[in-house]
Order: structure tokens, then sequence, then C-alpha cells
């Protein structure tokens, strides 16, 4: 895997420094309308992304965080093209993807793929997994009829499961070679981009391990470009490159993993990282914690200014009013985080303590 | 550790637990043979993954295991809970020992008040009246962390948040003042931030009341946090138990090894690559023979395809057991993580 | 294989992860219902039913009776009554002396023939609509669903008598009716079910690999529908027989004197004082042909979707 340092704002197709930008994100914005009836007046929505510009570089693994609700399984079905944008940019190898027809997107289909969360309901239980692994090439022509079954098992075998099984169902499988299952079925097309919407999350911890080194090696192997979204972070600080926060539809922080997680500078950031409980047991007990206070606010109708003020221990009056762009840091471009008051290096410790 | 408590100190002792479940494929043996203790005030955590049997253990300590043969004893103050009728059981729940469920949403009674469900759980073991019931659904709440206890304590599930709904289990959970919970996978469903609200509330409660916790968890990082003894289960037996440090440094058993090798960050830089356990979990109708680990452990010779090893005692700490036929030392030997987590 | 077993309140999994026999969702339905002694027999006697229907020229060859015979000299009494069983009519005989045990074995091929026909139609139309009006939503799901609702709502029975008044009675006309009045309940269900499959992660799945509607609806949705929908279609077919009955007995249904259990009952009215056997034989082979099939449904259902009564089970195992 290697390290990035390409271009992380909006707009540019190819880095400063010449790496290629494989996938492109412009102020993407997706809204879900709520109950939509005649008499209602105006209409409400779930602002599950709301204006997300990010890049990821050919090669890298980028990877996004964040907890319920705050739009990255969204944003990964929009990279897709799952969902239809409301606004903003999409582009994909140079190209724009945004308005594609669902025949023009076809092509595109062939270079990016996902990988589900769930195993249990990513796979038709009514089909044999020969045919779940088919079917991209079947729905693409890309093999003939007769070499279908030879291709299908290369695929099997390359994700660790055994080619004999081709006929079974999904049912017959355990959860992680379920994971494996999917994973074949998205490789069939030898995509160059593949979004993994928490592909571990459902996994037994010994099977997660698994799996996450298959998908290192399958982009060793494969020359792949991973978007990892997880919820998970010493998980996602183990796979990527960089790392991305989201909070309620935006990002607040984006930066290389080492410095992410070595010196963040967005309150949520922080507090998410020593929420994450070490399996270390001395650095878990002396570790002090940042324990935010409320839950997270609903999507619906998110806070003024800056979105986290209503849980931040750093809250300003500035905060509520002015929301923060993504700026970089001034020690380093590639860092952006979007605060008013960004934590200096060390600052873990907010103004009110909650220690035990 | 010093030399085990007297029986009646403890706050739970469970010996020689087997439970199995009949099916059309066969039988189904889920604990085979799990004996353990809790000391009251402390915290047992039970930590295994999917087919291990934990949440088996403590829906059996319960009563809650319909259809299944039980054997054994579970001595909770003197009486064995195993052997308790359906009415003594229901005594006992809620007032003396109280489970937390995984999910709040599917626990909790989704057309009924939140109030009124801990004012029944009240009324049931305590002839209190109404208005007093509702005070102290109240003050509960309150000591939950849930914000203006007073009109929330009218609301119905659906209307708090996931957090928040596994604080009013809390709640109920503390309504009589019990003195175990049983946490089964407390915080699974939960985001990172709320799950740090609920363990930071769980160690305050054992702070100030004293509550013996068995807590069941897939999460190595939650026990590291709040565990004072570890229990590993795998395939209905319990591999290794020691205190929380023993077990997260000088690991004896190699599944518990592997498990840490699993995680990223547990066995040194976060960066470097998992060692995970090869295979899959056993099938607990068709065990291996001899150790049901030894298909998958890199370390295993002729006996452990043969003879299944009982829990015996691992040289340094006191208390630290393992099921395994490697000797005692190896534990030392094995790359034990020093303060900053990398290897000595 | 997972294994799923209830345990108290929470149905908690107990996984037991190793492949034992690969097996597919058929099979493991198949060897369900081989286990329920009550689908066995209700099958049986349905196979028996249907045998007889076939065979129904052969058997009146061997008792010598043919269907619309009106046996004047042997089949009446001297007073014209119909006679009671005996050797040579085994159900006795009718007002115009023909052979009731004959005719019943007629009746039969109606009441199975309309009852397949007007259910497998009702069935193959329900389907589509639902899941054209299930998978698209929107306007075609607007228009569709209206249109069930309409035809929900008509009364059946005055519908019925009002086409066969118009078009006129005959076996064609009765499985129209049928069907035209069953449809609508299959499209209703499908559309819920096509409703909740439509956002499952692997229609998703399928979608993000650049599925057209058409293969989804067909490969991924339908399969999945198979369930529900066999399980209604075997629900169906008794009703339907019953409403060829009404039909019949009603003079809507086949014209006379072909033999159908409905118009057998509704000219048996003027004579049950006399003639017990007249209306117990027809009457008693539609209740229990119907109950066979009911009950094989019940069957197939529980054989198919077993989460119902494992839960069951576990509630009985407690007591």
């Amino acid at each position: 895997m290697t390290a990035a340092n390409g271009a992380d704002g909006a707009g540019a197709a190819n880095g400063a420094d010449g790496t290629r930008s494989l996938l492109t994100l412009t102020d993407v914005v997706k809204h879900f309308p709520v109950r939509q009836s005649v008499v209602q007046r105006g209409s409400a929505a779930v602002r599950a992304v709301d204006g997300v510009s990010l890049s990821v570089t050919e090669g890298e693994t980028l990877g996004i965080v964040g907890e319920t609700g705050c739009g990255k399984s969204t944003l990964a079905r929009c990279a897709s093209r799952l969902y239809p944008l409301t606004s903003g940019r999409i582009d994909f190898d140079g190209q724009d993807i945004t308005g594609l027809s669902r025949r023009q997107l076809r092509a595109v289909r062939r270079n990016v793929q996902m990988v589900f969360q769930d195993p249990f309901s990513s796979l038709n239980p009514r089909r044999r997994v020969g045919s779940i692994i088919a079917d991209p090439l079947v729905i693409h022509g890309t093999v003939p009829r007769a070499e279908l079954r030879a291709r299908v098992q290369e695929l099997m075998e390359l994700v660790g499961l055994n080619p004999e099984h081709y006929n079974r169902f999904p049912a017959d499988f355990s959860g992680g070679q379920r994971q494996r299952i999917g994973i074949a079925r998205a490789l069939g097309l030898q995509p160059k981009l593949l979004i993994c919407d928490e592909p571990v999350s459902a996994l037994d911890v010994s099977i997660q391990a698994q799996i996450i080194n298959l998908l290192a090696d399958l982009q060793d192997e494969l020359g792949l470009t991973y978007v990892f979204i997880a919820h998970d972070l010493s998980v996602v600080e183990h796979v990527s490159d960089r790392v991305a926060v989201m909070y309620l539809g935006k990002v607040v922080e984006i930066a290389a993993a080492e410095r992410l997680y070595a010196a963040p500078r967005h309150p949520y950031t922080a507090a998410l990282l020593s929420a994450a409980w070490i399996p270390d047991p001395d650095q878990a007990t002396a570790r002090e914690q940042i324990v935010l206070s409320g839950e997270v606010p609903s999507p619906v109708d998110p806070p003024s200014g800056c979105r986290f003020h209503t849980r931040c221990p750093w809250a300003q009056p500035r905060c509520a009013a002015e929301e923060p762009p993504l700026l970089p840091a001034p020690d380093a471009g590639s860092h952006l985080t979007a605060c008013h008051f960004p934590l200096a290096a060390g600052q873990t410790v907010p103004p009110t303590r909650s220690t035990l | 550790m010093t030399a085990a408590p007297a029986a009646s100190e403890l706050a739970l002792d469970v010996r020689d637990l087997h439970v199995s479940f009949p099916t059309p494929d066969g039988v189904v043996r889920a604990v085979r043979g799990a004996s353990f203790q809790v000391e009251p005030g402390s915290t047992l955590a039970i930590v295994g993954e999917s087919g291990s049997g934990k949440s088996v253990c403590a829906q059996t300590l319960l009563g809650l295991h319909a259809g299944a043969d039980v054997t054994g004893q579970a001595l909770f103050g003197g009486r064995d809970l195993l052997a308790m009728s359906e009415d003594a059981l229901r005594k006992v729940r809620g007032a003396e020992i109280s489970m937390i469920f995984q999910d709040p949403l599917t626990s909790l009674h989704p057309l009924h008040r939140v109030g009124w469900q801990i004012t029944e759980a009240i009324g049931a073991h305590q002839p209190v009246t109404r208005r007093e019931a509702r005070t102290r659904a109240i003050e509960l709440l309150d000591m939950v962390g849930i914000p203006r206890p007073a009109s929330r304590v009218d609301d119905y599930p659906h209307q708090f948040s996931g957090g928040m709904r596994q604080r009013a289990m809390i709640a109920m959970a503390l309504a009589l003042r019990p003195s175990l919970i049983i946490a089964d996978e407390p915080t699974t469903a939960l985001d990172a931030t709320v799950q740090a609200q609920i363990l930071q509330l769980l160690q305050q409660i054992q702070h100030d009341h004293g509550t013996a916790l068995l807590m069941i968890t897939h999460d190595l990082a939650v026990v590291a946090g709040l565990a004072d003894t570890v229990l590993v289960m795998y395939a209905g037996r319990p591999v290794e138990i020691g205190d929380r440090r023993t077990v997260y440094r000088t690991p004896h058993h190699p599944y518990t090894r592997g498990l840490l090798g699993s995680v990223p960050g547990a066995g040194g830089s976060i960066k470097k690559r998992l060692v995970p356990i090869p295979g899959q979990p056993p099938s607990l109708i068709q065990l291996p023979a001899g150790c049901p680990f030894h298909p998958r452990c890199p370390f295993a010779f002729d006996r452990c395809e043969t003879e299944e090893p009982s829990l015996r005692p691992v040289a340094g700490a006191g208390g630290h057991v393992s099921a395994c036929w490697l000797p005692a030392e190896s534990a030392r030997a094995a790359q034990p993580l020093d303060a900053e987590g990398s290897h000595p | 294989m997972t294994t799923t077993m209830p345990i108290g309140g929470a149905a908690t999994e107990v996984v037991v992860a190793q492949v034992i026999e690969a097996r597919s969702p058929w099979q493991l339905a198949w060897r369900r219902i081989r286990r329920d002694r009550v689908a066995l027999i209700s099958a049986c006697y349905i196979g028996l039913v249907v045998l007889l229907a076939i065979f129904a020229p052969v058997i009146a060859h061997i008792v010598g009776h043919g269907p619309d015979t009106q046996y004047l000299q042997t089949g009446l009494t001297p007073q014209g009554l119909p006679r009671p069983p005996s050797g040579t009519f085994i159900f006795g005989t009718d007002d115009l002396g023909r052979d009731v045990f004959v005719r019943t074995i007629y009746g039969a091929r109606i009441s199975l023939l309309v009852g397949a026909a007007s259910s497998l139609s009702a069935v193959t139309v329900g389907v589509a609509i639902g899941l054209l009006a299930g998978y698209f939503g929107g306007i075609v799901d607007i228009v569709l669903a209206r249109l069930v609702d309409v035809v929900l709502s008509l009364p059946f029975l005055l519908a019925a008598i009002a086409l066969e008044v118009v078009v006129g009675p005959s076996l064609l006309v009765s499985i129209f009716v049928i069907a035209f009045f069953s449809w609508a309940a299959v499209a209703r269900i499908v559309r819920g079910q096509t409703l909740s499959l439509r956002e499952t992660e692997f229609v998703e799945a399928a979608r993000s690999l650049g599925a057209s509607d058409l293969r989804i609806m067909v490969i991924d949705v339908l399969p999945n529908l198979a369930a529900p929908v066999i399980v209604y279609t075997t629900l169906l077919i008794p009703s339907a027989i019953v409403f060829e009955a009404t039909l019949s007995f009603l003079g809507l249904g086949v014209v006379p004197p072909t033999p159908s259990w409905g118009n057998m009952l509704s000219e048996s009215l003027g004579f049950y004082q006399v003639a017990w056997w007249f209306i117990v034989f027809p009457g008693v082979a539609l209740l229990t042909t119907t109950v066979a099939f009911n009950l094989l449904g019940d069957a197939v259902r529980d054989a198919l979707d077993p989460r119902g009564d494992r839960l069951l089970a576990a509630i009985r195992k407690r007591r």
C-alpha cells in the first residue's frame, strides 16, 4: 500500500505531483425527502450527505470512518452511482459520471464495484453460489458461456474458497466464506476501484483478520484501489493510507492514517479515538477519555454552523454561527480539518474533563 | 489473587455447566463443562466468538433456555439457580440478578411506555404503590444519565435513541439493586462514542453499588478496559481464565494468542500484518477428537489429537489457568507485550 | 450450514459453522413435509381423487353406468323415487335414475379442472402484476394498485351472475370468472413481498453490477417469491373449488346434464328428505377434498417457512 500525497481537495484529476486521482467527489449532496404529502408545505429531507469533496488516488486505500447517521454508507452508494445525486459531481478515471444514463453507466460499473456489509443478506439465498459469482460476467457478456464455470472457479480459488462448492447455496457457507463469495463476485469484471462498505463488521474477530489479509493480498496482486468504510477505528487505521472522518453528512477531517491517529486536529476525531477502547489493559485504563455528552443529532435537522458544536467540549459562539471550511493544517498541506479552533498537537484534555 | 474464596463469599459460582440442544441434525453441545466464579463487586468477562457458547451460558443461568438439556450447578447466595422452580427463578430475576441484552429495541416492549415497564418490574417484586414506583423510576432514569427524566419516563422505546434505550435497560436492571448484573453484549449494537458512555456508566454503577458484573462480549477492547477477570471460551468450554493483565500480556492458550493477533494493534504496530487463526470454528455437533482447537492450532502435537485438556495452572500469576497441553511455562516464552506494545 | 435455535425470549442463534451436507432450500422443505403425517394423508387423499377423476370413464365402464344415462327402470323405485345405495348403485341414484357414484366421480373432474386452471391463471396474472407494481413503484404502482383495489371491491357473486347472464354459463366462463376474482389477492401479496425484496442487499448488489430491471425481477426477485406463491396457490385451489360449486349450485357453472358437485347439491335439495344419499355423497366429496387441500396448503406453508413452527415448538416445550 503506497502512501499517497495526491489531490485531497476537490476537482483536480491529477494531483500536484502527478499521481492519478481515480475517483473525485466534488460537493456531493444527497438528500432523501421525508414524507412528501400534498398537504404538507415544504419538504423535510434527511440530509444524509451534505457537501462532501474528496478524491481517491489510484492504488491507495482511503478509509472513511464515522458513526451511525454520518452518511458514509450513503456516500459509498453515491460514489458507485447506485443512488442519483441531489447535487454535486463525480469523476471517475477522468470521466464525469454524474449524469450518465443507466446504459452509459454499465461501462463504468465494470470498473467500480462494491463489497457489502452483511454476508447474510448480500447474497440471494435462492441462487447457487456459482451463479451469483458469474452474475457480473453474464450481465456484461465478458466471458463466453462455455468458459463461465472455469472463470468462476478461478475466482473462488482466488478468494480462498473451495472451487468444488460452486453449486452450493449461500446457506451452506459460514459468514466469512460468504463475504469471500461477495468479494469474488465483485472481482469478476476486474474492476479498478472497490468500494467496501463495512466488509468485516459483521464477522467474528478471527475471521475479520482473514478477510482483511485477503483484501490486502488482492490489492497487491491485482493493483486495486480501495475505499474502505468502517466504524472500527483500529481496523480502518490498519488498512488505510489516508482516512476521512465523517460526521452528520460532512467530512470533518482527512489526513494520512498515521498522522490522523497520532495527532488529530478535529475535536470529534479526538473524541472518537479516545472512545475506541484499545486492546491493551494498561493503556485502556490509564488513558483520559473524552466522553461526549448527548447523542448524534438527527440528519433531518442538523445543528447550525459547525454541526458538531452541540456536543463539542471546546465549542465557542463562533461555532454555532459559522460553518467551518475544510482547511489544510499549517504544517501539512494534505491534512485537512473543518474546525474553527483545531486542536494543537497533544491537546487531548478538554476544558471539562470526565474521568473515573 | 489468593486462594479461591469460600463459596459463600462469591456472587456467583458456576460448576461444571453443560447445556445441549437436540436438533434434527444431531445434538448441539453448546456448553461442555464450564466452571467459573464471580466475586462480589468485580467484573468477569466471558470472551468468545460465535458458537463459543458464551451467550447460552449466560441465558441458562436465568432459566432462558427453552428446550435445552442442562446439568451442573449455578450457586447464587447458596441456592442453585439451575435447580430452582420457575416461580423461584422469577423472584430472583430482576431483583437479585438482572440481565442486560444486546439490542434494547427488541428487549424493551415496544408498546409500553418505558416508565411503565420499570414500574412493572419494581411492582412485581416489591409491594410499592404506583406513585412510589414511578418516583423510583424517575430516579433511576436520572441515575443512568437520561436528561429530563420526569418527562422521558412517559415515552415509548422508539422515541429513545439507541444509547438511551440501553441506559433505560440498565435502569430497569438496577431497579431492585441486584447484586449481580449479567450483560450480554451490551454495547455491540452501539456507536463507539455511545459505547464509551455506557461502559463508563457500568463502571460507575459498580463503583457506587458494589454490583458484580458478568459481561459477555466478543470485543477484546471492551474487555481490556473493564474486566477484572477474563475467561476465554471456545467450542463450549473455557480455554483460559486469568486476570486481565495476565491474559492480555502473557496469554498461554494458542486460541487466546490467535485472538489477540487478529486484532489490529494488539500485537504491536497497528500496521503490522495480522496473524489470523486459520480455518473456522468447529461444528458443535461434530467436535474434533481431543482438543477442539487442534485442527487450527499451530502448536498442536499428537497428544492434542486424542485427549481434551482440562484447565491446568500456568506458571506465573496465581489463578491463571489454561486448557492446553503446552507446558505451563510457555506463556512467558511466547512474546509477552511490554507497555509500549512492542516485543522485548 | 447454520441452525437457528430459539432460546428464551430473544431468538439467539447458535451457529453450527461446519458444512454438514449441501442441501438446497427445496430439499430442506421436502424433508420437512415428508415428516408431516397430516400432509402425507392429505396428499394421498388428493392423489386418490385425482386418479379417480382421470380414470372416471374407465370406472364408469367397470361399473357399467354412464354419468348422464338415466336408468329409469333399474334406477328408480316403482314410485319413481331415487333408489338407495345398493350393489348395483354404490351411492344410490338421483331423481332421474342416474348413478350418483359415477356422477360424483365425474364431478371431481370438473372441480379439479376448474380449481387448477383458475388458480394457475389467477396466480400467473397476479404474480406478474404484483411484481411489476412492487418493483417499479411510482406511477406504475399507483395505477396497478388501484386496479387491484377495484377488482377486490367488486361483489363477486353479483358480477359473476351478471357476466354469466350476458355470456351464458359454461366451463370456460366459470374458469375465467373465478380467475378474475382471485388474481387480485395474489397481486396484493406479491406486491408486498416485492416491496421488501426490492430493498434487500442482494438486489442492491445486482443493481451495482449493472443488471437490467427485467433480469433482477426474474432472476433475483422471482425465486424468492416462489415460496409464498406456492403456498398461496395451494390454498387458492380449495377456494376455487368451492367457488365453482357455488356457481354450479346457482346454475351458473357447467351446463347440465354434466355433473358437478355444486349442481348435484342443488338438484338434491328437493329430495333430501327421501334420498339422503343424493345430498350426502357429493357434499362429503366436496368437503373432504376442500379440507385436504387446505391441510396440505398449511403443511406446505410450514415446510417452506420453518421459523413459524420452531417458535411454536419452543413455546410448547416451555410449558
